[in-house]
């Protein structure tokens, strides 16, 4: 009866962006697909996200922002977490994010980036197939 | 030592991080003995000589009490008085996708940014009585780590919730106002197993009917040498919550200095083995049978009436006995 260890997963909302229904249906859809979703609420600084992705040690860190400050906010995301040794985590990100910005934040690490009307399947699909192993 | 990273952890790296307060150590570390994996085992093994020091404290009660809210205040106090705080906070997984939303943290933001607390969520993945399988383990790793203060949240989803004094030197049992049915409703067992207690949200109206009946409800249970301290909290707030910590310190004292210490730590290493031993067992006959067959054919005949459930598991257990003798 040895199950397959669920995948853990951070769903953070950077800056003053209040915009969370997003957030939740991504993390309830990666909850009953199987995963272990950590969400932290809204109004998390850059710190308060790269902390709390070390301390769960989450494979995957997903960032949902609606506010338009992506450009100015993910970088510092990934600036914390590099600061702080984690370097083996799935970044991915979805939102209001304009179809010229993605280049930017794929460029920064961010895998994936999936705007208003994503399929929630093709959200998990993508944590599957990408999601790194841990223990 | 080099931080963990993709794949190349050693448990010796493990041990070494953690007991010199490598936080993604210990965050990695953490992620092994919740697995269960050959290095998780192998960082207990080697930290459980280290262990023991820590004061854990349990908080219980039902979902909504204010747990979340509670262990950040009582955290925000232990800090204050210059304490540091490991926290597992636990929370139901789905039993049908065996998914889990984690959301202890919210209530505990502004304590991420402090470095003198670890927080760790955990799913009970399919563990009932409070907890998960794991937590015992990761309580060990928070202790092996230097943690003054360790604290479990359980999961609180029913009245039975009482392995958390498998983890726990003090539980703190968490109830509400207006809450009468519910506060009627508590099994002995959930009772006998607080050492302390506290009606929380005591700004709302109705705290003092709770607590009467709270100890009332203590004057039927069976207590030992310790009386239960009852107390009024407002975790949002934090009003009453340095009473609160000092009726745990109280508590611990009473548990470290006892002339019962040592058949309190026996007590509870009995709980925590037999708990493991038990889930591991319950496992392995499960493959067992499954490897037999014997499974599958006594469910047929008494799903045909042909034979009684009963005498369908005793004949079970004979199956798994022959197959562990076999193998
Ligand atoms: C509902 C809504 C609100 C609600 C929010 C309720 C709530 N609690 O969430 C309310 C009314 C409060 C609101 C307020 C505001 N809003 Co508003 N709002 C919207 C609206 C209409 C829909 C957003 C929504 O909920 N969609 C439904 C969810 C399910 O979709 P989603 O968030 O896009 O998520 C999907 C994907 O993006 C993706 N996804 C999202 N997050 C993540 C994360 C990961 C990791 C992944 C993989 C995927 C992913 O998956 C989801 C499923 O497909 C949008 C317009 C729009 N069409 O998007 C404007 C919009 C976002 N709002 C906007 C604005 C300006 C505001 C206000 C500033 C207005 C004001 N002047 O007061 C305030 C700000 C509030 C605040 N504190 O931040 C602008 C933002 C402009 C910009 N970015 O440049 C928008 C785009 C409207 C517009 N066209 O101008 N808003
Ligand atoms: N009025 C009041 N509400 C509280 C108090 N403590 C917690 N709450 C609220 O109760 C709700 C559940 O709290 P939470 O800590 O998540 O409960 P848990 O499920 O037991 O962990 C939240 O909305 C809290 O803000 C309190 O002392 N007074
Ligand atoms: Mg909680």
């Amino acid at each position: 009866m040895t199950q397959e260890r669920p995948i853990r997963v951070l769903i953070a909302k950077p800056g003053l962006d209040g915009h969370d229904r997003g957030a939740k249906v991504v993390a309830r859809a990666l909850r009953d697909a199987g995963m272990e979703v950590i969400y932290t609420g809204i109004r998390q600084t850059p710190q308060m996200i790269a902390e709390a992705a070390l301390q769960e040690d989450v494979q995957v860190v997903g960032l949902s922002i609606l506010s338009g400050a992506h450009l100015e906010l993910f970088p510092r995301v990934v600036e914390e977490l590099r600061s702080r040794g984690v370097d083996d985590v799935l970044l991915f990100a979805g939102g209001i994010i304009p179809q010229d910005d993605i280049p930017a934040v794929n460029k920064i690490g961010f895998k994936g980036v999936f705007g208003p009307g994503t399929d929630t399947n093709d959200i998990i699909a993508f944590v599957r197939e990408h999601a790194p192993v841990r223990a | 030592m080099t931080p963990p990273s993709g794949g190349v952890d050693t448990a010796s790296d493990l041990v070494e991080g953690v007991l010199a307060g490598n936080r993604r150590a210990l965050a990695r570390a953490i992620t092994h003995v919740e697995a269960d994996s050959a290095i998780g085992r192998e960082v207990l093994a080697r930290i459980y000589p280290r262990t023991g020091r820590a004061q854990t404290v349990g908080i219980t009660g039902s979902a909504g009490a204010g747990k979340s809210t509670l262990v950040g205040a009582l955290a925000r106090e232990e800090r204050k008085r210059g304490r540091t705080v490991g926290i597992v906070a636990i929370d139901p997984s789905s039993p049908f996708s065996h998914g889990a939303i984690l959301g202890d943290r919210i209530r505990m933001q502004d304590l991420t940014a402090d470095g003198g607390v670890f927080l760790r969520s955990m799913a009970s993945r399919g563990n009932l009585g409070g907890l998960s399988e794991s937590a015992t383990g990761v309580v060990d790793v928070l202790d092996a780590a230097g943690f003054d203060v360790v604290m479990i949240e359980t999961v609180g989803a029913g009245q039975d919730e009482v392995e958390v004094a498998n983890a726990a030197g003090t539980t703190v049992l968490v109830a509400n106002p207006g809450g009468g049915d519910e506060v009627q409703s508590m099994k002995a067992g959930l009772m006998e197993v607080a050492q302390v207690m506290t009606v929380n949200k005591s700004d709302l109206a109705g705290a003092d009917t709770a607590l009467t009946q709270l100890k009332a409800l203590l004057a039927i249970a069976h207590l030992g040498s310790w009386e239960p301290p009852i107390l009024k909290t407002i975790a949002r707030t934090g009003e009453g919550v340095p009473e609160l910590v000092d009726a745990i310190d109280r508590h611990h004292a009473h548990i470290t200095s006892s002339v019962h210490a040592v058949e309190e730590r026996r007590a509870q290493a009995t709980r925590q083995l037999i708990a493991l031993a038990r889930a591991a067992l319950h496992r392995e006959a499960l493959v067992a049978a499954a490897t037999t067959g014997a499974l599958e054919a006594l469910v047929d005949s008494v799903a045909r009436r042909e034979r009684d459930p009963r005498n369908a598991a005793a004949a079970l257990l004979d199956a798994v006995k022959a197959q562990w003798a076999r193998e």
